[in-house]
């Protein structure tokens, strides 16, 4: 379908955003509010028609948007769904959207889809399936993708990389970008027993095209040790801003993205934690220049 | 990938819907133990994502049932029939039939029909959008009424029981009740269509399912007509066009 003439191709504000969402379609219409942007699941708008394109329509002549995908299956061992990809692009082609994503993680194996975001093990084979999926991708979507950092419970015996490494070598083997979530670094450090500040401090931020900020829950392992669940049901919790505040001062502006996907609050709390995000751009933006654009 | 690629991620597969398999040898735990409770993450990522997902499309059969035997039926259905596709609004379709054949929800006969008007408004819901055929249109068929053939809009659905269906469906939407009142003692026949954005229910008069029917089906009108009259003498022809017309579903003729 032909996008709709009233869209501009103008590109995704370093502001915050947020995951657009059923229950706040009339609150964004009607209240008109100052906010940078809004992110979409493409999923949840690859029906025919009915209220979603409608919305998300009006939506879209009035903010940029970003497209996440949470079902190709960068990840997986088999081929991609070839008809999941054009569904993608049709949609792509529709709405317009500033930024692209998905997830480096796997969803589908054979014919069923397990509907979560599963983890690989980190090697030189899989790194080769990876890089191979997203240039399929980027060709089929004629656009450049980000990959974002998985948040994992358990790990692969055969595993041979460390994540930031392999994510490092998938950017300079495909050319394509990354989401940086800093939920899931902090949930990935506390899972697996390191630094979350040590695995920013090696992470490629200088490939970093958007960032995403969720809440977790807390769980316990068999021994009692701290498990947390990356579950996106509350507020983005301090220590997370915390950290988003030390990839800020080395990254400068970058768009960063609210996710709240369960236990969905009302649009004022929702909106309140986009202007949090704002505060610290703004900041950010008018502070020292920050080290990657210095060294640059 | 390799072979060993494909066959690690389907036994991940194969355990993370299995809750009595083992953790797949190939996960890493702390000290060499098995990781059983961060599995049990996924496995119950996967189960409750699901699970959610026909909560959502099944409100009204999950209050007549209640939330713990709805949601134990539907992980029972997700076990059996997993998603084969990444976009989640198909899935779900044959749930009506798998409820239908779950005999602790026998007690309740008329469940898999509620669950089936809430399949077609889904359905509805997500359908391709057409514009309805306007009055005016709809007036200028009258002088060739007898051969005209309807084009029903994308959206529209009939969902036919021998129980009153609607009717426990609006009550227990409205009312929140598990067990309806006072119920109509005959069957009740839906017409389930989205004309422009809302999704409409609507209750279709004797004979008015088989006049539809053969309609949709590509009958003409006197066609359609004389099928309703053949099962049901009472049919009316003229209330049940008016029905279909007001109701936004058609929008077009051939």
């Amino acid at each position: 379908m032909a996008p709709s003439a009233n869209i501009s191709q103008s590109p995704i504000p370093p502001r915050g955003g947020v995951g657009l969402k059923p229950e706040h379609y009339r609150d964004i219409l009607d209240g008109a509010p100052d906010i940078g942007w809004f992110e979409i699941h493409a999923e949840n708008y690859m029906g025919a028609g009915g209220p979603p394109h409608a919305y998300l329509t009006a939506i879209r002549e009035r903010y940029p948007i970003s497209l996440h995908g949470v079902g190709l299956s960068i990840g997986g061992a088999g081929p991609l769904d070839a008809d999941h990809l054009q569904r993608l692009r049709a949609l792509a082609d529709r709405y317009q959207p500033a930024l692209f994503s998905e997830h480096l993680a796997w969803s589908s194996h054979e014919t069923v889809y397990l509907n979560d975001l599963l983890p690989l093990p980190y090697t030189q084979d899989t790194l080769t399936g990876v890089c191979d999926h997203i240039d399929e991708v980027q060709n089929a979507m004629a656009r450049r993708m980000l990959l974002e950092n998985p948040s994992t419970y358990i790990a692969y015996a055969e595993t041979t990389m460390r994540e930031v490494d392999f994510l490092r070598e998938v950017v300079r083997r495909t050319g394509c970008g990354l989401l940086l979530d800093v939920n899931n670094v902090f949930v990935q450090a506390a899972n697996h027993g390191f630094g979350a500040t040590d695995y920013l401090d090696d992470f490629p931020l200088e490939h970093v095209a958007e960032i995403h900020l969720g809440g977790h829950a807390e769980d316990a392992d068999e021994d009692g040790s701290l498990l947390l669940i990356d579950d996106h049901g509350c507020a983005v919790p301090d220590p997370v801003w915390t950290l988003y505040r030390r990839v800020l001062a080395r990254t400068g502006p970058v768009p960063t993205l609210i996710e709240w996907d369960n236990d969905v609050p009302t649009w004022s709390a929702l909106f309140a934690e986009a202007k949090r995000a704002d505060g610290l751009l703004g900041a950010c933006s008018m502070s020292a220049v920050p080290e990657l654009m210095a060294a640059t | 990938m390799t072979a060993d690629a494909i066959q690690r991620e389907g036994a991940f597969a194969k355990a993370v819907l299995d809750a009595d398999a083992r953790v797949p040898a190939a996960l890493a735990g702390r000290d060499g133990r098995r990781p059983v409770r961060r599995f049990a993450v996924y496995r119950n990522n996967v189960y409750a994502g699901l699970v959610n997902a026909l909560a959502g499309r099944f409100p009204a059969t999950l209050k007549l049932v209640g939330e713990e035997f709805f949601r134990a039926m539907a992980r029972e259905y997700v076990a059996k029939t997993p998603p084969r596709s990444a976009v989640l609004f198909y899935y779900g379709g044959d749930f009506p039939d798998f409820i239908g054949a779950f005999p602790p929800a026998s007690a309740v006969p008329y469940l898999a029909d509620v669950a089936r008007l809430e399949w077609a408004w889904h359905v509805a819901y997500h359908s391709a959008d057409a514009e309805p055929l306007s009055q005016e249109a709809l007036a200028a068929l009258v002088t060739r009424a007898e051969d005209v053939r309807f084009v029903f809009h994308p959206s529209a659905r009939l969902v036919r029981s021998a129980y009153s269906v609607i009717t426990i469906w609006e009550l227990t939407a409205r009312d929140g009740e598990n067990e309806p009142g006072r119920l109509p003692a005959s069957g009740e026949d839906a017409l389930v269509v989205r004309p422009a954005l809302q999704v409409t229910v609507r209750r279709l008069p004797a004979g008015g399912a088989i006049f539809a029917e053969a309609l949709m089906a590509g009958e003409t009108l006197a066609d359609a007509a004389a099928a309703a009259l053949a099962v049901e003498p009472e049919f009316d022809l003229a209330a049940n066009l008016a029905g279909l017309m007001r109701s936004g579903a058609f929008i077009g003729t051939r």
